[in-house]
Formats: C-alpha cells, sequence, structure tokens
C-alpha cells in the first residue's frame, strides 16, 4: 500500500516538474496567458484535423501519398535553403556596418535596411520580373538585353530580398547586446581574429541567427504570392493550387498538415541546436558596447555593399511604383483616399501590434526563467500560427467564429486576433533575446529588496527589453500593414486597408491605379519606423 | 404606466420597422472581381433601386472557398466570381439557388448554366495570341491540336499554372475526352513549349522574342496595343467550333441562404440590363452577354465570336481536379 502511495507520489511530482520546471515555479499570473496563447494556436490544428477527416479514402493516397509530393519537398527545402544563404549574405555584413563601424548615417541605413519588409510580395516580384527581357526597363531605358528573372533564382531573390530584415534585425540586436569585454578578454588570452570570432561571437550571435533563419525559412514555406508569381513549384504552390484551382479545402488541408509537420521539425531542431547555452553575462556591471571599427580601405567597399543591397531590395520596387505612377498618372481622387485608408489599415495593424508584444512577454519570459517541458512546447506552439500558410490559418478562424462565437465573425476584434496568432513568433524573437541577454540576477536583487513582481517588471525589467519590444512591434505592424489573405477573409464587409486597396485594382490590371496604395505602404511604414527606431533610445 | 406602455410599443414597433426597413434594403455581394471594376456600377445600381449594396472583394477562388466554409450562416446574398469553373464548383456543392428564368431565357447557350443557377455577366475568348514579325499568315494554324506538329516546336507560349488556361483544358476534357486531351497535353510537352505565368507575359514573351505563338485570352493584348501601336503581337481565332476559342465567362448568382432573393434577384437583372453591359464591354475589353450593346472597337465583333466559340456546358468546366490530374500527368504542373 505504501509502495503505491509512493508511485502516486512520484508521478505526482513528475507531472508537476513537467508543467511548473525543477526550480522555482512559474507564476500563475504569467502562466495562465501564455495557456490561453497556446490554446488559440490550437484552434486551427482542430481546423485542419476535422477537414482532412473528410477526405475521401482513395483520392487522399493519389493526393497525399504521389512522388509528386517528394518532388514538392525538395523544391521546398532548395527554396529555403538558397534564400537563408542569400539572405545571410545581404544581412550579416549590414548589421556589422551598422553597428561596429563608422559608417556615416549609420541610423539611416538601419531604417532603409528594415523598410523592405514594408513592401508587398508582389511589388519585388514584378519589379525583378519587369527588369529583364526585350520590353523590360533595363531594355527600354538602357537597351540592354538581359534574360528574365524567374524560376528558382527568380524566387530565392524575391523571397530574400524582402526577409532578409528579419535576419539582420535580429543580428543587430544580437551585437548591440555583445558585451565586448568578453572579446577583449579572449584578445588577451592570446586568441588571434579568427578565433575569436569563431569562439566568442559567433556562438553568441548564433541564438539571434537561428531565430532569424527560423522566421524566414517558414514565412518562405508557407508563402504564396512571390512563388506564384514566379513559376516555382513549392509545397506553398500546390496548397494555392489545391484552393485556386480545385476550391478545395480538403486536400488542401492535408498538405497544410505536411507543410506544418516539416515546419515544426525545423522548430524543434533549433530547440536541440541551442541547447544548454547560457549567454547572459554573469559579471557585474552594465554591457560596454565595443569601440567601433574605423572603415579605412574598406570603406568603399562597404559602400558598394550598400548601393547593391540597398540599391536592389529598397530603390527598385520604389522605381517600379514610380515607373507606373508616370506611366500612366492616376487620377488625384485616388491620392485623396490614400491617407483615410492609411488610418483604417493602421487602426487594425497597431492593436495587433501591440497584443502580440503583450502576448509575447509571458510566453518568453517563463521559457527563459522557468523552461518546464510544458512551457517549452508552449512557447513552440506559437509558431503554427506563423508556418501555417495564411489563407488557411484564415479560414480556420472562420471555422472556429462560426462553430463558437458567431457574433465575432466579421468583426475588427476577430481580424486583429487572427493578425496576432500569425504574427506572435515575430513579437517573440526580439522579446525573447532581450531577455536571454537581461541577468535574472537584477530581478532577484529586486525581489530581495522587497519590491514586488509588477515593480520589479517596470522598473527592472523592461528598461531592459525596450529594444526588443520596440522591435517586436516593428515586426508586427510591417507585417499587417501589407497583409492580404486573412484581411480578405475576415475583415469586416466593407472594411479597407492600403493593402486591400492594392489588391482590389491589380486583379483588374490596373498597375497604375494600384500604385499610389502601394507606394503609401511603403512610404508609411518607412516612417513608422523610422519613427520608432528613434524613439529606441529616447525611451 | 400607460404612457409608458406606450412609449414601449411605439419603440419596438419603430425597431420591428427600422431592422425590416434594413432587411429589405442591404445586400451583401461577395465579389472576385475588383472594386476598381465593380464599384460604379453597384453604385449606380444603389442610385437607381436605394438598395444598400455592402461588397466584399477578394480573390474568386478564395471566396468561392469561404462561402462553402461559412455554409449554412453565410451573410453573403450574391457571388460575382471571375470564372465559371468557380460558379460550377458552388453550383455543384448545391449553395446556389435557382434564378428566375427570364433572367437567362433568351441569352445564348454559352452565357447560362444549364441549371439556371447562375448567369453570366459578361464574357471573354480564349485566342491565339502571334508574333507579326516572325509567323507569316499561312503558319496559322486551324486548330489548337495544330499545336503538336512539329512546325511549332519550340515556338508555343503556354501558362500552366493560370486559371483560364486550366478552364480551357478542362473544356477541352468534356468536348474531346481525358484520353485525346492527354495526347495532346504529350504532344504539346514533347513539343518543347515556352512555359509562361500567365496571359500577360505569355504575350510580352511573344514581343520579347521567347515565343511566336501563345493561348491567351482575348483582353490582353490590347492593354499592350493601347499604348504602343506598334506593338509586335496580334490575335486571332482558331477555325469555327475549336475548343481552342473556349469563351469563359464572368457569372453571379444569389445564394440559397440568402434571405432577399427579391432584391439580389434584382442585381442580377440590373448586371444584364444595357447600362451595365456596356460598361463592361467599354471599360474591360470584355463581350456583352446581351445585344443590343455598342461593341467596343478594340474587340472582335460579338457575332464572329459566338460562331467561332465551341458549343459547351460551362457548368462542367468545374472538374478542375481531374484537369490538374492530367497536367501533372503529362509533366506540365
Amino acid at each position: 500500500m505504501t509502495g503505491y502511495n509512493e508511485l502516486m507520489q512520484y508521478q505526482i511530482g513528475l507531472m508537476r516538474k513537467w508543467i511548473f520546471g525543477a526550480g522555482r515555479k512559474a507564476p500563475p499570473s504569467l502562466l495562465v496567458p501564455a495557456l490561453v496563447v497556446a490554446a488559440a494556436m490550437f484552434v486551427p490544428l482542430v481546423y485542419l484535423v476535422a477537414r482532412a477527416m473528410q477526405a475521401d479514402r482513395q483520392q487522399l493516397v493519389t493526393l497525399v501519398f504521389s512522388s509528386r509530393n517528394l518532388e514538392l519537398l525538395i523544391n521546398t527545402l532548395l527554396l529555403t535553403g538558397g534564400v537563408l544563404a542569400i539572405g545571410t549574405f545581404l544581412s550579416l555584413p549590414l548589421a556589422w556596418l551598422v553597428t561596429r563601424t563608422t559608417l556615416p548615417w549609420r541610423r539611416l541605413v538601419t531604417v532603409l535596411a528594415v523598410v523592405p519588409l514594408a513592401i508587398p510580395g508582389y511589388v519585388m516580384a514584378y519589379a525583378l520580373m519587369g527588369i529583364g527581357g526585350r520590353y523590360g526597363v533595363a531594355a527600354r531605358l538602357f537597351d540592354l538585353q538581359i534574360p528574365n528573372i524567374q524560376g528558382y533564382w527568380g524566387a530565392v531573390i524575391a523571397l530574400a530580398l524582402y526577409t532578409f530584415p528579419y535576419l539582420f534585425l535580429n543580428l543587430r540586436a544580437a551585437l548591440l547586446g555583445l558585451d565586448s569585454s568578453l572579446e577583449e578578454s579572449a584578445r588577451s588570452l592570446g586568441y588571434s581574429n579568427m578565433q575569436i570570432v569563431r569562439k566568442v561571437i559567433f556562438p553568441h550571435l548564433l541564438p539571434g541567427l537561428l531565430a532569424g533563419y527560423l522566421v524566414v525559412g517558414l514565412y518562405v514555406m508557407g508563402d504564396f504570392g512571390a512563388i506564384a508569381l514566379m513559376r516555382y513549384e513549392a509545397f506553398s504552390f500546390a496548397i494555392y493550387n489545391q484552393y485556386a484551382g480545385a476550391f478545395d479545402r480538403i486536400y488542401a488541408a492535408w498538405l497544410s498538415i505536411m507543410l506544418l509537420a516539416l515546419a515544426l521539425s525545423f522548430v524543434v531542431m533549433e530547440i536541440f541546436v541551442l541547447r544548454r547555452r547560457r549567454l547572459a553575462s554573469v559579471g557585474s556591471g552594465s554591457i560596454r558596447p565595443a569601440k567601433p571599427a574605423v572603415l579605412k580601405k574598406l570603406l568603399p567597399v562597404a559602400i558598394l555593399y550598400l548601393i547593391v543591397v540597398l540599391g536592389s531590395s529598397v530603390l527598385l520596387p520604389v522605381l517600379m511604383l514610380a515607373y507606373w505612377l508616370v506611366l500612366a498618372p492616376p487620377d488625384i481622387s485616388i491620392f485623396l483616399q490614400v491617407p483615410w485608408t492609411f488610418v483604417s489599415s493602421a487602426s487594425a495593424a497597431l492593436p495587433a501590434a501591440l497584443l502580440a508584444v503583450v502576448l509575447a512577454f509571458p510566453l518568453c519570459y517563463l521559457a527563459a526563467r522557468y523552461p518546464s517541458p510544458l512551457i517549452i512546447w508552449m512557447e513552440r506552439s506559437a509558431y503554427i500560427g506563423y508556418a501555417l500558410p495564411p489563407l488557411t490559418l484564415a479560414l480556420a478562424m472562420v471555422f472556429f467564429a462560426l462553430q463558437t462565437a458567431f457574433f465575432l465573425y466579421q468583426t475588427i476584434f476577430l481580424l486583429i486576433v487572427a493578425w496576432t496568432i500569425a504574427t506572435l513568433v515575430l513579437a517573440m524573437g526580439p522579446i525573447r533575446s532581450a531577455i536571454l541577454q537581461a541577468r535574472p540576477n537584477l530581478e532577484e536583487a529586486s525581489w530581495s529588496l522587497g519590491y514586488g513582481p509588477i515593480a520589479t517588471f517596470f522598473y527592472v525589467l523592461l528598461p531592459r527589453l525596450r529594444r526588443g519590444i520596440i522591435a517586436g512591434i516593428v515586426l508586427v505592424f510591417l507585417f499587417c500593414m501589407k497583409e492580404l489573405p486573412i484581411t480578405l477573409l475576415l475583415s469586416p464587409t466593407g472594411f479597407n486597408t492600403l493593402a486591400v486597396s492594392v489588391f482590389t485594382r491589380t486583379v483588374e490590371g490596373m498597375m497604375a491605379e494600384a500604385a499610389p496604395f502601394a507606394a503609401a505602404i511603403v512610404l508609411f511604414s518607412g516612417i513608422s519606423v523610422g519613427m520608432i527606431l528613434r524613439r529606441e533610445k529616447a525611451l | 404606466m400607460k404612457l409608458f406602455t406606450w412609449y414601449v410599443s411605439v419603440i419596438s414597433v419603430c425597431l420591428v420597422v427600422l431592422t425590416g426597413m434594413a432587411q429589405a434594403s442591404e445586400l451583401t455581394l461577395y465579389s472576385g472581381r475588383g472594386e476598381a471594376f465593380v464599384k460604379p456600377i453597384i453604385e449606380q445600381f444603389q442610385r437607381d433601386t436605394g438598395i444598400k449594396v455592402n461588397v466584399r472583394y477578394g480573390d474568386t477562388a478564395q471566396l468561392a472557398v469561404l462561402i462553402q466554409e461559412e455554409g449554412q450562416r453565410s451573410p453573403a446574398d450574391l457571388f460575382w466570381g471571375q470564372d465559371a469553373g468557380a460558379m460550377g464548383a458552388l453550383a455543384n456543392a448545391g449553395i446556389l439557388a435557382t434564378l428566375p428564368q427570364d433572367v437567362y431565357v433568351g441569352l445564348p447557350d454559352i452565357y447560362t448554366s444549364a441549371t439556371g443557377q447562375w448567369v453570366a455577366t459578361s464574357g471573354r475568348a480564349r485566342v491565339v495570341a502571334y508574333s507579326t514579325t516572325r509567323v507569316k499568315q499561312e503558319e496559322l494554324p486551324q486548330s489548337v491540336f495544330d499545336l503538336t506538329r512539329p512546325e511549332y516546336r519550340g515556338r508555343v507560349a503556354i501558362p500552366p499554372t493560370n486559371g483560364s488556361f486550366q478552364a480551357f483544358v478542362t473544356a477541352m476534357r468534356v468536348l474531346h475526352g481525358d484520353a485525346r486531351t492527354l495526347e495532346w497535353l504529350e504532344g504539346l510537352k514533347a513539343n518543347q513549349p515556352k512555359i509562361f505565368r500567365n496571359n500577360t507575359t505569355s504575350v510580352a514573351g511573344i514581343a520579347d522574342g521567347e515565343a511566336d505563338f501563345a493561348l491567351v485570352n482575348n483582353y490582353y493584348l490590347p492593354r499592350f496595343t493601347a499604348t504602343d501601336k506598334d506593338y509586335p503581337v496580334a490575335q486571332t481565332f482558331f477555325a469555327d467550333g475549336d475548343v481552342g476559342n473556349l469563351v469563359n465567362v464572368a457569372g453571379i448568382a444569389v445564394l440559397k441562404t440568402s434571405k432577399q432573393q427579391n432584391a439580389a434577384v434584382q442585381l442580377v437583372r440590373f448586371l444584364l440590363s444595357p447600362a451595365a453591359q456596356q460598361y463592361f464591354t467599354t471599360v474591360a475589353n470584355e463581350y456583352a452577354v446581351t445585344p443590343n450593346v455598342i461593341s467596343n472597337p478594340d474587340l472582335t465583333d460579338t457575332k464572329v465570336v459566338l460562331q467561332a466559340a465551341p458549343k459547351i456546358n460551362l457548368d462542367q468546366l468545374a472538374d478542375l481536379e481531374g484537369t490538374l490530374n492530367l497536367l501533372r500527368r503529362a509533366g506540365h504542373l
């Protein structure tokens, strides 16, 4: 009998450890919101399983277990790998230039490097496709015949050009948070420059780089737009074909589940790579920023590099928009609609950005300070919303609202919730890095001095998370400003955003009429990023 | 107390009247056609009838999937789709109401659903576009089936992932059977076609010298020639009745679940009125569905189109899954 009781107690103990972790107990005030978020992430899963169960078995076998899916899988992996490689080439030197050198106009360069996030994917794709060919821009303006950019390389370049800022922001934050005393100690111990990069800098950049890879990689896997435009057959393209060609939700659900499995295997892989790494410094005092390197001979190279990177990612699409505007200047009344439409867009995008940041904090904080298995899995579940193709997520939210809360259907509230589910991971990245770099012993000191958790949060933690929180807001805001599939399905009927205005014109082939709205997305988003980054220091 | 009862009854009567009015005079339209195209004509309808129309814009396929997902609880009264495939898919799903006969009786067969569940608002034809510099008149193919011959090797542009192209392949399956279609697709594949993303890029591909012929919709070339009179591309039909001349349509339907069938049908009738039809052909370079419309000078005459078009039941264009399978088997997807 006693043996049985002991066994029970042992099992209860194990369960408690699984839920709350081995050390201190996670505070319920954080655990509850984190549980709500994790539950929300399961809504799309429930939907997918419900739809997948409706499949006809015979059709299922031909569609799901065909050799074609293997081909799609390989194409998807090739695409993801290519985008990550080019993205690293675009972002790593850029992050180093703006954080560790005396390059002039570093702040402007920083803002410009974030702007590509605001450029709608189709603008980037059209810009790239409009260069080549006999009647392309290059031929018309410069009499230069270059081949059309399309297929694999077209898709890789287009996707890399508007996703590299995710890598850039993560790397910039990691470089800014790096304590230079580490490098100096390494140097005094006789390490060569290469050794310092390999043994000190690289391990510290790794979490940021991997987080960025995950965000970009999952985006690439779920993206319809550029892939469909560039005619590259990846997994998401097959899902798109199910909806767009066959009006079919059931096999699309199967393909979505397969895509999700692939995406989540990457998410799990990242856990194992980063396991048992401890990066917060334990010494006393604040982080000392590194002395910026003076670019001498390297300056022309750096400027050339900036021209290539920013020229292709910012200038090219902007020129494309200008070309459309000049080619067929639309009526002035269209320009007058732009400011009001921007207000309408921002009125939904800003609440979504704030909500995402508020919900990201408990998950990141618990995962950093109370990493029990349950909490780690809850944190990782946040990737579900992001990894799904947005159209699938939107249909899941339709399903959810119709089944449980019809009064929410086609309201702004549901749109904001769906956007938050889709973008939570974007907010979590920078906040997680900030928490990992903030030392826990400061919080412990605050508690021991008798300050409660709320006071500790506002006086000790929040000032250290400022940069991460701002980056999170920027990322979510920019995503929502140009988001389309979720908006089209879930917004209230008649609700207009800049992205919707662009879509409802391009769908009838009216590029020039769409251009003012697309330009407004780029311009206003650029200004918002500039303003937010300015506050980074002042806050 | 008496006053209070009186008050309450007056207010409730007002509320009932108001909600009744609101219900009677507001329609919700899910539109796969873009705002720039739809808004002017819907505003005209509102002015004429006093019926308010709320429009939800979106991608045709996505809205068709959305309506299926919403099922019984759909807020939509009407669905206006870009292509017959989407209309047929909804008709087959049993979601659409049957329209009154007088809406569609008298229209050419190619513009109505056989079951009367939706009706075309405008049409567009498949044509063969060709290079005016590299193609001689006698080289123009008489049938789309000719394109597998050796003289067209490496010269034909197709957009296999494009919805209009896939609808055309579906039409070929309906008229000539799966075996013949697969044979054609394989022959075409073996003839080294140039693959393009959509109609626009296919037409541009001819100008760029990448291909000499392209299978496209009729209204893309006028967009290029509008700004460049010397654009080196022209287009023509195959022989009369050839499946390569398929006329596809944008269609409108009333949902079964709509509580305002009458007002919804009123909008359908309006879109078939001479004013609306004139607008479609003038602004969008598409073919009018009804007669008595002044022809757009950029378009082939409607009579020629009706004569060239293959006779086909548009509801059968819904089986896109079968078409995708064939395209995959032939190695086009």
